[in-house]
């Protein structure tokens, strides 16, 4: 048995405890704003917090989120409007929209870190991120927006 | 998911008031007004003419909308449309309220099920959303406004003519009465709809969100917070997670399997074979052994403990370099005439220069974001679905056709796409589901893994382009002879094809535009030995790519700069009618009137000009940078882009800038059309320098982000700048979704030219700039 701390609710899992964390979000707990991508690490669309930190819930096996603080885009803002998700309405960023949880989870903790990052820093943290539809230009429009204070 | 409407059909170029109906079945408030209109655009208003009414396969496109307002003034719009990114969802939506004069702010957007009987023709694709819907709409909410404005004169007891609807309240303009949409619904409703011919469009200096871009998608507060449901996030109670192992090649079949290791795999509960049907089917699954577990992680760790033996078929000697050779083999010799002014070869042998190039353009993966889910419930003899789909009504139809089920007892749900790109336009995966449903007798959601999306894909084609082009003492391009070698998508829906199809070769090919005496394009045989499909404009890629390269070969070797090459090359302003040259057979034009949609030098040229203004064409740039420019017309749109290109000393590549002008007709919402030319570029880039999908032994060799490479955000162009050609309403709307990608790989390897020398002739360029 697994208990799980997700955006500040508890819950238990009586499943296979290697399982990768992102299923367990999507299909057991029914958090399905965390999105599956790859399921290698290589393109970010499942990324969450574990303990503040940006990672790619389908490479983490869910036994090593248990006691842990988990946040899925669902619970980055109570009201969804942590600044990271208004720039993001703001500058118009999505088309499909499917990555944006995970470029949202991956900006806010960027910005956590960094408030005011380089556009260096912005690229190489991104560039873990694909976006197929191709909204990069706007996704460095709004992270550049929220690190002036926007 | 509910659905406020079950509308009945409606008669073919009516609108029609069917309030009392809806009410009757307790689908709306008392007092609510709903027009459901057959949107056939009725031809006493009709500014254009499109194919709307005759789509390709036979479908007839006859698209209905429901539109209601309910006493609080609530407007409800219908929409039949797929959403994939390309922000159709809420533009259609929005010409509907911009001609009814609501307030946007009140307006919500419903999503149709698949129902083509109901709703029309529902395939998303072609780009042609917009050019077909745009003027039904905008006379749907023409009729909703008169009914508003009618029934508020009668209350006053004033002639309607003194009557005016202004953004959700319909004012009495001598006295100065007023009276709130919602508030006259139930007074409309009991009103006779007006006639279409009587009908009075909005002066379009009176559009509130048309043209005018301030309008955000209606998704985006629930994107943002993980709300939007996508198909992948589907729920039905006590539903099982399953995924499938597929024969390995396309044509392959499951001889026998084993699964009593992946059995022992915690969670996994069933594993079951999937039927598959033989290659060529369209879009019937290939068959194989789905597993199925508590959640969709479990399935992923029981398939790895399969133990299965397939038949490869004949296609397991697909080897993609040796069909590279084969095919430029091929396009060494004659292939089938496709058109033929003029005397081509005979020109190019009496010519005093002939500039000859080869270009290859390999397989794609559409590499969705989300990748192909289903979620599917076969129970009690009706099938419900949720599918990420472009094409629900294709896909309903062959749901009760293998489930053996009448059609009204499935029910397709259209989530939001995360992307499509034609790969969406597929539904194999969603009968997938519909049939391990069946089996487990349970709800399933079927997902496919990436691997499972990149190795089974319906690939963009594989091409070979020959271009031998004659210059005379001159220096006058006076002969042109293309050969195009692909394998054609018409492959995939039967056995026996070895040319492109009237629908291939008309994206790019024979609509060539040039002002040429000799021209001439051939299509040599080629044979798919894989499943081939639409991709994001299609045949264009190779063939814009081999026409745009090749304008700036003849540049260099002639000594000229390319864009009057460019420009020398598109010729005077006139029509160009490839219906009239000899060797066109079935032209092509995207389904819609050539009178409506001619091929117009003179808008081609104007692109070409005005994306050469933004750039600054003929600034001088520092050394290692360059610029590159191309033209084409694809999905009726005319798009030119230049692109701006820095090539450092170890080769890398950045793209600076981008500068595209779009020339798409009348539009509705340039907010969206400048992210679709964003996107274009990216994915544009994207296939230029990194993605390719390549065979051994029938086998796809790449298998997930590592091995099919798309752009990230640290190589994009993120300064695109975007011109869209200002259009009233006499300049019927066409494409947007797809026509800003052909430009693009040519204008980019155009630009490494100017800025390198090196010329890039065989996609993707990889590491070629290294070396």
């Amino acid at each position: 048995m697994v208990t799980l701390k997700v955006n500040g609710q508890n819950f238990t899992y009586d499943g296979d405890p290697e399982v990768p964390l992102l299923w367990v979000l999507r299909d057991e707990l029914g958090l399905t704003g965390t999105k599956f991508g790859c399921g290698a690490g290589l393109c970010g669309a499942c990324t969450v917090h574990l303990d503040g930190t940006a990672v790619r819930s389908c490479s983490v096996e869910v036994s090593d989120a248990a006691d842990k603080t988990i946040v899925t885009i669902e619970g980055l803002d109570p009201h969804g409007d942590h600044l990271v998700q208004r720039v993001w309405r703001e500058a118009n960023v999505p088309q499909c929209g499917y990555c944006h949880a995970g470029q949202i989870m991956q900006a806010a903790a960027l910005l956590a870190a960094n408030p005011k990052p380089a556009p260096d820093d912005v690229m190489q943290t991104m560039s873990g991120n694909i976006c197929r539809c191709g909204c990069y230009q706007r996704i460095a429009e709004a992270i550049a927006l929220a690190s002036t204070g926007a | 998911m509910t659905y406020m409407f079950d509308p009945e059909p409606i008669p073919a170029g009516a609108i029609v008031n069917v309030s009392r109906r809806f009410l009757l079945k307790g689908a709306v408030a008392t007092g609510t007004l709903v027009l459901g209109a057959s949107l056939l655009p009725g031809r006493a208003m009709a500014e254009w003419a499109t194919g709307a009414g005759a789509m390709p396969g036979g479908t007839v496109n006859d698209p209905h909308v429901y539109i209601a307002i309910d006493p609080s003034g609530l407007v409800t719009i219908l929409t039949n449309r797929s959403e994939m990114g390309t922000g159709v969802r809420t533009s259609l939506p929005m010409v509907v309220a911009d001609e009814m004069e609501a307030d946007w702010s009140r307006v919500q957007v419903k999503q149709a099920p698949g129902d083509e009987t109901k709703y029309g023709n529902q395939d998303t694709d072609g780009s042609r959303s917009v050019r077909h819907f745009v003027q039904p709409m905008r006379q749907c909410g023409a009729a909703m406004r008169t009914m508003l404005e009618q029934a508020a004169a009668k209350r006053w007891g004033v002639d309607p003519s003194e009557v005016k609807a202004d953004n959700h309240v319909v004012v009495h303009l001598t006295s100065g009465y007023k009276a709130g949409f919602g508030e006259l619904a139930a007074a409309a409703a009991a009103l006779l709809t007006p006639p279409v011919s009587t009908l009075k469009l909005k002066d379009p200096s009176q559009f509130r969100y048309i043209g005018t871009g301030t309008i955000s998608i209606v998704d985006l507060h629930d994107i943002t917070t993980g709300h939007a449901p996508y198909g992948i996030d589907a729920k039905i109670p006590g539903m099982k997670f399953a995924v499938v192992a597929r024969p390995p090649v396309v044509g392959g079949k499951l001889v026998s399997f084993d699964a009593t290791e992946a059995l022992k795999v915690p969670g996994v509960e069933k594993v079951v074979e999937v039927k598959g049907w033989p290659w060529p089917s369209k879009f019937m699954p290939v068959g194989g052994v789905a597993v199925v577990a508590r959640n969709t992680g479990s399935a992923i760790k029981g398939r790895e403990k399969l133990q299965i033996v397939w038949d490869n078929g004949a296609n397991a000697t697909y080897d993609s370099g040796a069909f590279r050779k084969a095919m430029e083999e091929t396009a060494s010799q004659p292939g089938l005439v496709v058109r033929n002014d003029g005397d081509a070869d005979a020109a190019l042998k009496s010519a005093a220069k002939v500039v000859t190039a080869q270009y290859y353009i390999p397989h794609l993966s559409h590499a969705t974001m989300e990748p192909p889910s289903a979620t599917v419930n076969v129970a009690d003899g009706k099938c419900v679905a949720y599918a990420a789909t472009q094409s629900p009504g294709g896909c309903r139809d062959d749901l009760a056709k293998i489930l053996g089920l009448s059609v009204d007892d499935v029910t397709v749900n259209v989530p939001l796409l995360g992307g499509g790109f034609g790969r969406k336009s597929k539904w194999d995966y969603v009968l997938e589901a519909a049939l391990v449903s069946k089996t487990v007798n349970a709800p399933i959601k079927l997902t496919w893994t990436r691997e499972d999306d990149i190795q089974h894909d319906f690939y963009h084609t594989v091409s070979v382009e020959r271009i031998d082009a004659g210059v005379d003492a001159s220096g006058k391009v006076v002969a042109w002879r293309h050969r195009s070698v692909a394998p054609s998508i018409a492959s995939t829906f039967k056995a026996g094809v070895d040319h492109e199809a009237p629908f291939e070769l008309g994206m790019g090919l024979v609509d060539n535009p040039f002002d040429i005496p000799n021209l001439r394009c051939e299509n040599g045989a080629c044979t798919a030995h894989t499943r081939i499909g639409w991709f994001r404009s299609v045949s264009n890629i190779p063939h814009g790519f081999a026409v745009q390269s090749m304008v700036a070969e003849l540049a260099a070797a002639l000594g000229r700069d390319p864009k009057d090459m460019l420009l020398t090359l598109i010729g005077p302003d006139r029509i160009v009618d490839p219906r009239k040259s000899p060797g066109v057979k079935g032209f092509w034009n995207y389904g819609d009137p050539f009178d409506t949609y001619p091929i117009d030098t003179a808008r081609l040229r104007r692109v070409a000009e005005r994306a050469a203004q933004a750039a600054g064409w003929g600034k001088t740039l520092p050394k290692g940078q360059g610029l590159g420019i191309a033209a084409h017309r694809s999905f009726l749109t005319y798009v030119a882009t230049v692109a701006h290109v820095a090539v450092d000393d170890h080769g890398n590549l950045s793209v600076p800038n981008v500068y595209t002008t779009m020339d798409c007709g009348f539009h509705i919402n340039p907010e969206r059309i400048r992210s679709q030319i964003e996107g274009a570029a990216v994915m544009g880039l994207a296939l230029a320098k990194n993605s390719e999908i390549t065979f051994k032994n029938g086998r796809v060799e790449q298998q997930n982000f590592d091995g099919f490479m798309v752009a990230r955000i640290d190589e994009a162009p993120l300064h695109v700048h975007v011109d869209i050609v200002p259009a009233d309403w006499s300049v019927p709307a066409s494409g947007v979704g797809e026509p800003g990608l052909p430009p693009f790989a040519p204008a980019l390897c155009n630009a490494i030219f100017a800025a390198t020398g090196k010329r890039i002739r065989s996609l993707p360029i990889g590491q070629q700039l290294s070396t």
